[in-house]
């Protein structure tokens, strides 16, 4: 089963708002979702916010694809309540890249983007505070990255903080 | 330093946790301090972080069932519906309708552990020694129930992908009924030492508001939204597992402040008592497991599932590369956005309600930390 596309208002709307800016809209097992444009991100959500009650802002998260050009997939999932409705937005940004934060549109991506920052090493131009959130501030590497493996350890900071000789 | 200095010194920060009693774990809040006025909080946490969604790019899906029990480990059957609901989303298979039943039942029941556990734990912190006791011993007869069902009492890994791997055992309707019928004059028990108790109420009384525009915009869910007036539970909203067959309400209150939160759980213990009662009288006869194979792979795709967990939106976003290991498994996990919530509902209180604040946020740090 692939993924159809979304037909309904909603899309119809954005499209004719943001144009260019939204590559794909799609549904897959029940579930829409659009690709974006890196740029378009911030300000789809805010038009969804304020124009189409999308006001929750459930999660942000990423997904590493190391061998394509664009590394990271982005993911905002969203929910209105009053349309009990739920939608996915995608986008798709190179390593390096500094997407702009959410966190002007919903105050919660403060912490959903430091733990995509500390997971994936995907920095959020204009965050508050963008800092390790789960793991140690001086750790190095970015452990939800395909190339970090699952046995692999920040040593030094191994060594130097609980005083284990072999880093493991 | 100068006696001067000191004097007009306003600001002092002070460390709590990560070993402190009231932080229901190892939460290290850094607080800021006005003589006893908080002014600010920095939450320290990660300290359970265990990489579980880099654990489950390396397992497969059945294999990593298990781990999913250790993130709320005071409610897992609800991770574990959780995760296999989205699993079986990927797949796209339909769970028997007996296998439904039992996991609701199951579930509510560990909605109920999982809420005495906070109730107990939360008067505790308040000062009221006895509740915990009692919340215990109740508590015992639910883990009881899971233990005779698939043996375990804590991390129960009780279902599988695609329905159950367990029967039930002989008389497990009868059990559900003789606690249904035992446990709500428990529920008044507690409501009798607390609810109108003076210090309890002046203590939670106005504590710790959150209002609903203010939940919505930190992305709070579950009692602490509720509690604010939205009415807005994922069972009713977008219903799994069968739960749009059985009658229940959604609890709400008005004002979102801690003891509005109170009086929620203690309304949502008594409704899944309800949705225990139907479904026990309403189990079907029929298989237990969907067709699943014996090797998961799903078809490659991505999905968002979500279920209402005992503290909130419990959200599992899948990515299927099409090979028998997940490509990514994120974990929304509502403990963790709940908390970010707590500068904002400390800020301005007395230092004595942030241990009221912490409790009733109801949040456990092995979700939080993952």
């Amino acid at each position: 089963m692939a993924a159809t596309p979304w037909d309904s208002d909603l899309p119809r709307d954005l499209k004719a708002h943001f144009a260019e800016g939204i590559t794909e809209t799609s549904t897959y097992l029940g579930q829409n979702f659009l690709v974006a444009k890196p740029d378009s991100v911030i300000p789809i959500l805010e038009y969804l916010k304020l124009e189409a009650d999308f006001d929750y802002l459930v999660d942000v998260t990423a997904v590493d694809w190391p061998k394509r050009a664009e590394r990271f997939d982005l993911v905002y999932i969203l929910y209105s309540f009053s349309r009990n409705e739920r939608i996915r937005i995608k986008t798709y940004i190179p390593e390096g890249f500094k997407p702009e934060t959410a966190t002007g549109v919903h105050l919660t991506a403060n912490w959903l983007e430091r733990e995509v920052y500390d997971m994936f090493g995907i920095e959020f131009a204009g965050h508050p505070d963008l800092r390790r959130i789960l793991l140690p501030e001086e750790w190095q590497g970015f452990p939800l990255r395909k190339d970090y493996s699952i046995l692999t350890q920040d040593d030094r900071w191994v060594q130097e903080n609980l005083g284990i000789p072999s880093g493991q | 330093m100068s006696d001067t200095t000191f004097l007009d010194s306003t600001e002092l920060v002070l460390n709590m946790g990560p070993q402190h009693p009231s932080t229901h774990g190892v939460l290290r809040v850094i607080l800021k301090l006005d003589g006893e006025k908080v002014l600010g909080t920095d939450c320290v946490i990660g300290y359970l972080h265990r990489g579980v969604e880099k654990i489950g790019e390396n397992r497969t899906y059945a294999q990593f069932n298990p781990y999913v029990d250790r993130m709320d480990y005071v409610a897992a059957i609800s991770n574990g519906l959780g995760y296999c609901l989205a699993v079986e989303k990927l797949l796209n298979v339909e769970v028997p309708a007996r296998a439904q039943c039992v996991r609701v039942i199951l579930t509510e029941l560990n909605r109920i552990a999982s809420h005495l556990l906070w109730l107990g734990t939360h008067a505790l912190d308040i000062g009221a020694i006895t509740p915990v006791f009692y919340c215990l011993r109740e508590r015992e007869e639910a883990l009881k129930i899971f233990e005779k069902y698939c043996g375990a009492r804590l991390t129960t890994h009780a279902f599988r992908i695609g329905g159950l791997q367990y029967e039930t055992y002989d008389g497990f309707e009868q059990d559900i009924r003789d606690f249904n019928k035992w446990f709500l004059p428990k529920v008044d028990e507690y409501e009798e030492l607390l609810t109108n108790n003076r210090i309890w109420v002046g203590r939670l009384k106005g504590v710790g508001v959150l209002n609903a525009d203010e939940c919505k915009e930190y992305g709070v869910t579950g009692p602490v939204l509720r509690a604010a007036g939205v009415k807005w539970d994922i069972r009713k909203a977008l219903p799994y597992s069968g739960y749009e067959k059985y009658e229940f309400e959604i609890p709400t209150r008005e004002n979102g402040d801690t003891y509005d939160r109170y009086i929620v759980r203690m309304q949502e213990m008594r409704q899944s008592v309800r949705i225990m009662a139907q479904a026990v009288e309403a189990i079907p006869e029929g298989p237990i497991m969907g067709k699943v194979g014996k090797v998961i792979k799903p078809p490659v795709g991505e999905a968002y599932v979500s279920i209402e967990a005992p503290k909130g939106e419990l959200g599992y976003y899948m990515v299927s590369d099409g090979s028998t290991q997940p490509y990514r498994l994120r974990v929304r996990p509502p403990s963790f956005v709940n908390l970010q919530a707590l500068d904002r509902m400390v800020s301005g209180g007395l230092i004595a309600d942030v241990v009221a604040i912490i409790g009733t946020l109801d949040i456990v740090l092995g979700e939080v930390d993952r």
